[in-house]
């Protein structure tokens, strides 16, 4: 036991590199925390296992980054949502063009293109697509009229590449390409070079006009989505969910299950434990074989069950870490408090009539400070690792997008059988961080109270 | 010593006794349900293999009326018209339980075709044995010679490896070095199989070899996440035995700084050593739930995961009863252990 002045342990905790690196990482984590609760909504957020939601991204998508080490660039997913609008009419006819410019630099097809739209009307305005390619070549995608209605009325769309009449019109425009289409989709003829089957890189335009005898007609809202295979800062999984925001988000997460579970839990070990070795005989015994049951209780075995039987909610999960999580602290602060309890202050505080509770409180639990920040950044590691694991196995709370949730989804989509590495690789990166933040400022602070470690 | 053995013996029955009531109090509920449902199943099934019995009745109520006596004098014998609660119960559940008869399970069966939650059992507890006690033997084994090692050393080179390999390897969930793993040496460079159960039968003779080569990517991890806080904590205990006057005494004798290390220092470091060695040993059979699921090990723990993910009440149970139990004779077998090397625990203070 060593007795040392706060100050002299935070001299000595900013004197050791590896506190210093610990909580420079805790800080990016924390700043990272306050970015994602600030930046991304909460309802994006909750929306996390709606796949609606989700239904504009491309699966399965690499991060965009990856085209920087690339040399052959991967299409980037894109979702084109201001369209230039120009009007035009002509006597009866009104004439509403939508404009979407895409500037197309890579060296593969996209996946499929798909128009997104909804649209104000009376009567059955008439809707062409057309895309004007670098070449200046015209091509005719799709015209089709809407369904018709007497009273104004909304109607939405979507348009897919896959669509029969998309094929069936390019098909009539194949004298304009040098080679056969055979069984090539709609987007490798549309962004194919004109010679061979090679993408053509450069500035397309994709026209919808919207012909209508009323001028009353517009299109609301419309998105064309070009699908691509890369996305986001950290790509997509298999849901189309966009896992930066699953990482961001878990970040809060892990953090609040570690703090708490880990804060939670030595107070409750050094408050037991001083309190029976403090108070020793019958009680000390009573507390310690309690305390021996608690140990030997398998602990990922009954928060399996705790969790299948009672409930996954994050918060109850939090408290069955919390049962698990006293026991060590308790045993190492009884016998800590047993050598406290001899000294002599602690014999004049008693002699003095002090409460019990006052000596434990005033004079004890102050010399266990420095054992108990060290072992609270020991623990929280642990805490994060088992609710990781539970969520891996399927046993995590389904309404938050925990690290070990997203590796959950991971292996069940196979995603290490599918090479997927970042589906895999950044939320154990995650988890093995925030460890390490607090491994680090934990050992710094062993080694500053247990100084015989250091030498 | 031997009160002290009694008191310990006496204590862990107790903790087992008390594992098993919480055990059965949070699945008890449900156990109930689908065993009632059993019941109600069999006695169906039992009336429909017969024809006889459907035609002897004239309405379908008096036939469904029929079912429902039938039904009920079966839970009456088997004691389920009380609730799970009643001490009865409790003690006849926790009486056969004591005994490993577990009953049979709903759905799982062993590879064997058993539904006997004994067989399912002790057909997949070798295999755990198997991988884990492997790891852990290999692990301790890695572990004591790198702490001492670097414990001789402080501050040198070895001693700061370890040292940071045991820092960073311990914040690093081993399923996901697991699931690293598969990534790359059974996809990315195709040397190891990423399912850990072989494909043939166990009656063939290739088997052992099959399993052996099944079991290296699983014993590759464990052992790489493992070795380093072993070491480190090796270290740790020796740096502090070093320290003590006895060693500081040898060595102004002049004896040499190898020898007080691997015999004077490493047998005064075995008391904590060989407990945490008999800990980790039965750890390694509980701790290995995620780690089996990951690699499909077939042993206790994807058993558990399978068990849980079904709701297999009878095997929870039983797989439950057994890590316990070894649980507990290892914490026991420590704790003798701990009282024959220092015995100053065996007085009680």
């Amino acid at each position: 036991m060593s007795s040392l002045s706060p100050q002299e342990i935070k001299q000595e905790f900013l004197k050791s590199k590896i506190g210093i690196t610990g909580i420079a990482i805790l800080a990016i984590l924390v700043a990272t925390s306050i970015i994602a609760i600030v930046a991304i909504p909460v309802e994006t957020f909750q929306e996390w296992n709606n796949p609606s939601s989700w239904i504009l991204y491309p699966k399965v998508a690499i991060p965009i980054w990856v085209n920087l080490f690339m040399t052959e660039k991967i299409p980037e997913h894109k979702i084109l949502e201001t369209p230039n609008i120009q009007t035009y009419s002509q006597g009866e006819v009104s004439l509403t063009s939508y404009q979407f410019g895409l500037n197309f630099d890579y060296d593969d097809f996209p996946n499929d293109f798909i128009y997104e739209f909804t649209s104000e009307y009376t009567g059955s305005p008439l809707l062409q697509m057309t895309v004007i390619r670098p070449d200046g070549i015209k091509l005719e995608l799709l015209s089709t009229s809407l369904p018709f209605s007497n009273s104004k009325t909304i109607h939405s769309e979507r348009i897919f590449s896959t669509d029969e009449v998309i094929k069936k019109n390019l098909s009539l425009q194949s004298e304009l390409f040098a080679f056969t289409f055979n069984r090539s989709s709609a987007e490798d003829i549309v962004f194919s070079k004109i010679q061979t089957n090679e993408p053509l890189k450069g500035n397309y335009i994709f026209l919808i006009d919207l012909y209508s005898v009323s001028s009353e007609s517009q299109i609301s809202e419309s998105k064309l989505i070009i699908g691509g295979k890369a996305f986001g800062v950290m790509g997509t999984d298999e849901l189309r969910r966009d896992l930066a925001i699953g990482l961001l988000w878990g970040t809060p997460l892990a953090l609040f299950i570690g703090l708490v579970v880990a804060i939670a839990s030595v107070i409750m070990g050094l408050i037991y434990g001083v309190y029976a070795g403090f108070k020793g005989k019958k009680t000390d015994e009573t507390m310690m074989r309690f305390n021996d049951v608690i140990y030997a209780l398998p602990a990922l075995p009954f928060l399996i069950i705790l969790s299948v039987t009672i409930s996954n909610s994050i918060f109850l999960m939090v408290g069955f870490l919390m049962i698990f999580g006293w026991v060590g602290i308790a045993k190492v602060a009884r016998s800590m408090s047993l050598q406290i309890k001899t000294r002599g202050y602690v014999d004049a505080a008693k002699m003095m009539g002090q409460k019990d509770s006052k000596i434990i409180f005033k004079h004890i639990l102050p010399q266990l400070l420095p054992y108990a920040f060290a072992s609270i950044a020991i623990s929280v590691p642990a805490a994060i690792t088992t609710e990781a694991g539970l969520s891996f196995l399927g046993l995590g709370d389904p309404s938050f997008p925990t690290w070990g949730q997203i590796l959950h989804d991971a292996n069940t989509f196979g995603a290490a059988a599918r090479g997927l590495w970042w589906w895999i690789m950044p939320p154990g990166v995650m988890i093995a961080i925030t460890g390490l933040a607090f491994v680090f400022i934990g050992s710094a602070l062993d080694a500053i109270v247990n100084p015989k470690l250091k030498r | 010593m031997k009160r002290y053995v009694a008191t310990r013996m006496v204590t862990m029955f107790g903790v087992l006794m008390i594992t098993l009531l919480i055990t059965i109090s949070l699945v008890g509920s449900n156990m109930d349900t689908i065993l009632k449902q059993g019941v109600v199943f069999q006695v169906r099934s039992e009336i429909t293999e017969d024809p006889t019995i459907s035609e002897s009745f004239s309405s379908v109520e008096e036939f469904e009326g029929f079912i429902q006596s039938q039904t009920d004098q079966r839970i009456k014998v088997l004691g389920l018209d009380e609730p799970w609660y009643s001490p009865q119960r409790i003690g006849l559940t926790m009486y056969k339980i004591l005994f490993l008869d577990f009953g049979h399970a709903t759905f799982l069966i062993s590879d064997s075709g058993s539904s006997d939650v004994k067989d399912i059992i002790f057909e997949k507890l070798p295999r755990t044995i198997l991988l884990f006690t492997t790891a852990t033997i290999i692990i301790s084994i890695i572990g004591i010679f790198l702490g001492a090692l670097s414990s001789s050393k402080v501050g040198s080179i070895i001693d700061r490896i370890t040292s940071s390999f045991a820092i960073i390897s311990s914040s690093f969930p081993v399923w996901w070095i697991g699931m690293l793993m598969i990534f790359l040496f059974s996809f990315t460079y195709q040397i190891f199989p990423a399912r850990a159960t072989p494909d043939i039968p166990s009656s063939d003779p290739g088997y052992i070899g099959a399993l052996l080569y099944h079991m290296t990517l699983p014993l590759i991890t464990i052992v790489m996440i493992g070795f380093g806080s072993w070491a480190y904590l090796v270290r740790n205990f020796m740096v502090g035995i070093m320290q003590e006057d006895f060693i500081m005494a040898k060595k102004t004798i002049g004896i040499k700084q190898n020898k007080i290390i691997y015999t004077h220092a490493l047998k005064n470091a075995a008391p904590p050593i060989v407990t945490i060695l008999a800990l980790s040993l039965s750890g390694s059979l509980g701790g290995a739930i995620i780690t089996e699921a990951v690699f499909d090990w077939p042993g206790m723990g994807r058993l558990y995961f399978e068990a849980i993910t079904v709701m297999d009440l009878p095997v929870i149970i039983g797989a439950t009863y057994i890590l316990t139990v070894f649980f507990l004779v290892s914490i026991f077998i420590a704790d003798l252990l701990y009282g024959y090397f220092d015995p100053r625990v065996r007085t009680g203070q």
